[in-house]
């Protein structure tokens, strides 16, 4: 087995089979995928994704792993279908369990957790995908250090994980609310994120452009160094 | 010549995907392998957008020169800005084709400083730091801009002043440049440290430390 474990590398193109798929929301569906080259992650890194046509086109995209890295063998990608979305409306409408899919990495070593406390996640949308690994992975490890996440969500129906959020998450509704809804509402703002942010050591946000410029002014309103402040940026949202 | 023909070759492993036909294929010739279009121009930095107002922004050249030159925003204004029609190419897979910046060359900054290594590392407000080779900074391929489409350089897109180098991946692009420092041999910046490739080339797909 030397020779297999001498093949892996975050560069190296493998085929990876969908093992399950969970409807997150209507919008949102988690694959875990079984990978022959597994390797060891960080929370907070992506994998790059491809697919091919039978003439040889090619679309590529990143995406952040969700799972833990104690999932040995296995990652999960939970994809947010985007209007027109090439390959997310394949992974949408065509991906089934037992599929292949083509899959490289982990990539990026800045936006990831490596165990700072106290942790103070912020994400917008599916901006929660990589802050869930974090979770995920603390909750399997070190339960007992300090990490929250503020999760802001337009409405209840489009929260992600909604079943796995437990008292250190809070989220806010930005939009409807339903009937007996008791959490937050509205954009995050300093009374939210203020209290976190001035206990943190590390602050993580990932969402669209304008969610993470406001909720990076909102901790730094707080006091938290510009440098302990971590940002993903997704989507080309089509927003300049 | 560019590798037009990547994306219509067959796969060499073979493998393809189920039922992907590929609706968004745009048969621009203008796009590098792996890369697809985008109208708008999304924005992506590792941390908070910091606040530079030109008045405080300056452009240095240090590091292993003749003389090391250091140019104010009003000095900068005084040099030759040239507009850039270009395509801009972001490691993430998007691609913005038939863009525009103005500024000025880079061959203009460094023929006065006279560089005396075949390295640089560009510098930037914030902290962020990005490598490159002298030659991929001059002859007509890099640029200090200050303009975008003919508007000033937004703060989210690297205003005031941000360097432009579209034949490689954006990131070399550094937002808020504040100067380069030549040296004699080559050393990772920020993203070069943390996984990605040391040069670049969107037309080679140098995505990555082993690309």
């Amino acid at each position: 087995m030397e020779m297999e474990v001498s093949q892996r590398a975050p560069g190296r193109w493998q085929i990876a089979t969908v093992t399950a798929v969970t409807e997150e929301t209507p919008w949102v569906k988690s694959f875990r995928l079984a990978l022959p080259m597994w390797m060891p992650f960080l929370p907070g890194q992506h994998l790059d994704v491809r697919l091919t046509a039978p003439d040889g086109y090619r679309a590529q995209r990143s995406y952040s792993i969700a799972s833990s890295p104690l999932d040995e063998g296995e990652v999960e990608l939970t994809i947010d279908r985007l209007r027109e979305g090439e390959v997310s409306g394949y992974f949408h409408d065509v991906v089934i369990e037992g599929d292949e899919v083509e899959v490289r990495g982990p990539f990026s070593s800045y936006f990831v957790w490596r165990g700072e406390a106290p942790a103070l996640l912020i994400g917008g949308g599916s901006g929660v995908v990589p802050l869930m690994a974090m979770m995920r992975h603390r909750r399997r490890t070190m339960p007992d250090i300090d990490m929250k996440l503020v999760y802001s969500a337009r409405t209840a129906e489009e929260v992600i994980y909604a079943e796995e959020l437990d008292g250190d998450v809070v989220v806010t509704l930005t939009r409807d609310a339903p009937a007996g809804w008791t959490g937050h509402r509205g954009r995050i703002d300093a009374g939210l994120i203020g209290g976190l942010a001035a206990d943190a050591r590390i602050v993580l946000i990932c969402g669209s452009n304008g969610f993470v410029e406001a909720a990076a002014s909102l901790a730094m309103e707080a006091g938290v160094d510009p440098r302990m402040i971590r940002t993903e940026r997704f989507g080309p949202t089509g927003q300049p | 010549m560019h590798e037009v023909g990547y994306r219509r070759r067959a796969p060499m492993s073979g493998f393809v995907s189920r039922g992907f036909t590929g609706r968004n294929r745009g048969g621009d010739d203008r796009l590098p392998p792996g890369q697809y279009e985008e109208r708008g121009f999304p924005v992506l930095t590792a941390g908070p957008t910091p606040d530079i107002q030109p008045a405080e922004w300056g452009f240095r050249i240090d590091g292993m020169v003749a003389e090391e030159q250091e140019w104010t925003w009003d000095e900068f204004h005084e040099l030759e800005i040239e507009e850039i029609p270009c395509d801009i190419h972001c490691v993430t897979s998007w691609s913005k084709l038939g863009t525009s910046f103005g500024g000025v060359s880079v061959d203009l900054l460094l023929d006065r400083a006279e560089p005396l290594g075949a390295y640089a590392m560009a510098f930037s407000y914030g902290g962020y730091t990005t490598n490159l080779a002298i030659d991929d900074l001059t002859d007509g391929k890099a640029w200090v801009v200050t303009e975008h489409e003919g508007e000033p350089l937004e703060p989210a897109h690297g205003g005031p002043a941000r360097l432009l180098v579209p034949h490689l991946y954006f990131w070399k692009s550094a937002k808020w440049v504040a100067g380069l420092r030549v040296m004699d041999h080559d050393e990772p910046g920020f993203w070069e440290a943390n996984g990605y490739h040391n040069r670049g080339d969107p037309w080679k797909e140098e995505r990555y430390w082993t690309d």
